[in-house]
């Protein structure tokens, strides 16, 4: 079987967790084996049932001492289940907690891990995915030399799944140790309102410096993310700057996205910047630079002071009632 | 107190990558000590600045060009350091029972390891060494306390930031954010040539299976429409509202 470990926040599913699902649905068929969905954490079981209207046989482990992601707690559930269901592939998506559990979980089974993959398939036998390298500017191949395999699955790639029914769900407990919980997790600091995660949005709206400054995100950057439902990113200098936290950094030190849509508002465009977002599907610049190298990458370009060019396509986008 | 800090080599940033005969085409391109890791080196040297008393050990695995990369960090402060030379390309988690073999032996209390490297796009060696070493880790670390043998980090999740405290030894990965690395010094880059630079061979650390086998490689970059748009603001914003909705048709109604 292919284990598919589903995350959950604010007792909802995440989208990535979907797309896994799809992406564990179409390698278990390659394989010929079953999909099997694994829902950690405290209180699951309506995380659980919203899987196994998309997979087959859905298990959960139902524990308080997993409410909270921590790798090692995480780590022993899902290698036991892996194990004691002799999983071929357990399947991550490469959010930050995937990209923190997958390593574990494969050093734990001695498998190989294919690691923030764009594909994967069977090729005799073997799994085989496609990944980027030296900062997404490289493609590779790369395929597992044995099974099982661990592979943790880039979100916004694999379509969402369709409803498949009622799946079967069952609850397993699992044996944690002492040590899998010596980590304390304290204080958590949300984005405050409703906000998209960077790594699921299909829009995101990303600052630069030329937006000017916190206020320059208030005043620009957060009307348009609100009209077009967007996730709010910044680029390093911003950070650096203290305009914004560091979770909100796309780029080489930040978080790597892949959206629908990504609009670049006063980004200059360097190379750590690109990498974080090349593989973008439709990039919008908008700088008053005309040669900076952001415009290299945009399909669309304005070249202006986005303090009134961004008004405007807020405007624009609000008559248009999208 | 033992501090290990584990270093890579990649390509430069700026670094202009062709097409070659196998790939990538890498000849002529500089290859410098990765971003991230040097946070790691920089924290390293801050905690004994602060006043514990500490040993700084670089630890690379890599083909010999690593050497330059290891004498950056021996020019900004470590103590000595480690090189696994070899040439076999290892996936992360075949480099980490080899790392964490060689830490073990080390009988280090704390572990840096670059958050993500630039040449393999993963940030799975800091959480697999970890593993291997059966210690907990932290990874995306922006910034950490140490006291009484434990430390307290406050690291990137998916939304926001969390704080996590984990007793040592333990294994830090890196974010930016953790502190401003310093530069060598003139005097420094002389002395960090007397400094020892212990080589072994990956037989001689314990040795290693690749897990993975790389098949291709191709360089490649999205098709771009390139479309640049004129007039004023307000022409412009709507003819880019008129184009993401007929042309890219990127925007649900």
């Amino acid at each position: 079987m292919v284990l598919i470990v589903a995350e959950h926040s604010d007792g909802k599913l995440r989208k990535s967790s979907l797309e896994l699902a799809q992406a564990g649905r179409e390698l278990a068929e390659a394989l010929g084996v079953e999909p099997v969905g694994l829902v950690l954490g405290s209180g699951v079981e309506g995380v659980a049932r919203e899987l196994a209207r998309y997979l087959p046989t859905v298990k959960l482990v139902d524990d308080t001492d997993l409410a909270n992601v921590r790798a090692e707690a995480w780590t022993s559930a899902v290698s036991e289940v892996a194990k004691s269901l002799d999983a071929k592939a357990v399947l991550f998506s490469s959010g930050r907690t995937g990209l923190s559990v997958a390593p574990r979980v494969a050093v734990r089974l001695e498998a190989p891990l294919l690691e923030d993959v764009t594909s994967l398939g069977v090729e005799d036998g073997m799994l085989v995915a496609t990944r980027l390298a030296y900062l997404s500017r490289v493609t590779e191949r790369v395929r597992a030399r044995s099974l099982p395999v661990v592979a943790s699955v880039k979100p916004n790639v694999y379509p969402l799944p369709s409803e498949q029914g009622e799946g079967s769900m069952e609850a397993v407990y699992v044996s944690l140790s002492e040590r899998d919980k010596r980590v304390s997790v304290g204080e958590k600091r949300k984005p405050s309102g409703e906000r998209v995660s960077l790594d699921e949005a299909t829009v995101v709206v990303t600052g630069g410096r030329g937006v000017g400054g916190a206020s320059g995100f208030e005043s620009l950057v957060e009307p348009l993310a609100a009209r077009l439902g967007a996730g709010i990113a910044a680029t390093r200098a911003v950070v650096d700057a203290g305009w914004r936290p560091y979770a909100e950094q796309v780029g080489q030190t930040g978080k790597t996205v892949a959206p629908d849509l990504y609009l670049a508002l006063g980004v200059s465009g360097a190379v750590q910047h690109l990498s974080g977002m090349n593989r973008s599907k439709v990039v919008v610049a908008i700088n008053k630079d005309g040669d900076a190298p952001i415009f290299k990458v945009a399909d669309y370009g304005i070249v202006g002071d986005v303090h009134k060019i961004v008004p405007e396509l807020t405007e624009a986008l609000e008559e248009e009632g999208s | 107190m033992k501090i290990v800090t584990i270093l890579k080599q990649v390509p430069d940033a700026e670094a202009r990558l062709r097409p070659g005969p196998n790939g990538v085409d890498f000849s002529g391109v500089t290859f410098v000590i990765d971003g991230m890791d040097e946070y790691g080196v920089e924290q390293a040297l801050r905690i004994r600045e602060e006043g514990t008393e500490s040993e700084i050990v670089a630890l690379a695995l890599g083909p010999a060009r690593y050497e330059e990369a290891i004498r950056t960090a021996l020019a900004m402060g470590v103590d000595r350091a480690i090189h696994i030379e070899t040439d076999a390309g290892l996936d992360p988690i075949s480099q980490a029972r080899v790392l964490g073999k060689v830490i073990a032996g080390e009988e280090a209390d704390l572990v840096f390891v670059g958050g993500k490297q630039a040449d393999w796009d993963s940030s799975a060696l800091g959480p697999a060494v970890a593993e291997v070493l059966g210690w907990p880790h932290s990874d995306w670390t922006i910034s950490m306390e140490l006291s009484d043998g434990r430390v307290t980090v406050v690291h990137d999740a998916d939304e926001g930031s969390e704080q996590l405290e984990l007793p040592l030894p333990a294994v830090i990965t890196t974010q930016q954010g953790l502190n401003e690395p310093r530069y060598p010094t003139l005097p420094n880059i002389m002395k960090a040539k007397r400094k020892e630079l212990r080589k072994c061979t990956l037989e001689e650390a314990g040795g290693a299976q690749p897990l993975t086998e790389l098949l291709e490689q191709s360089l490649e970059s999205r098709e771009r429409r390139n479309v640049m748009l004129d007039g004023d603001p307000k022409e412009a914003a709507r003819e880019l509202v008129r184009r993401l909705r007929d042309e890219a048709k990127v925007l649900s109604k």
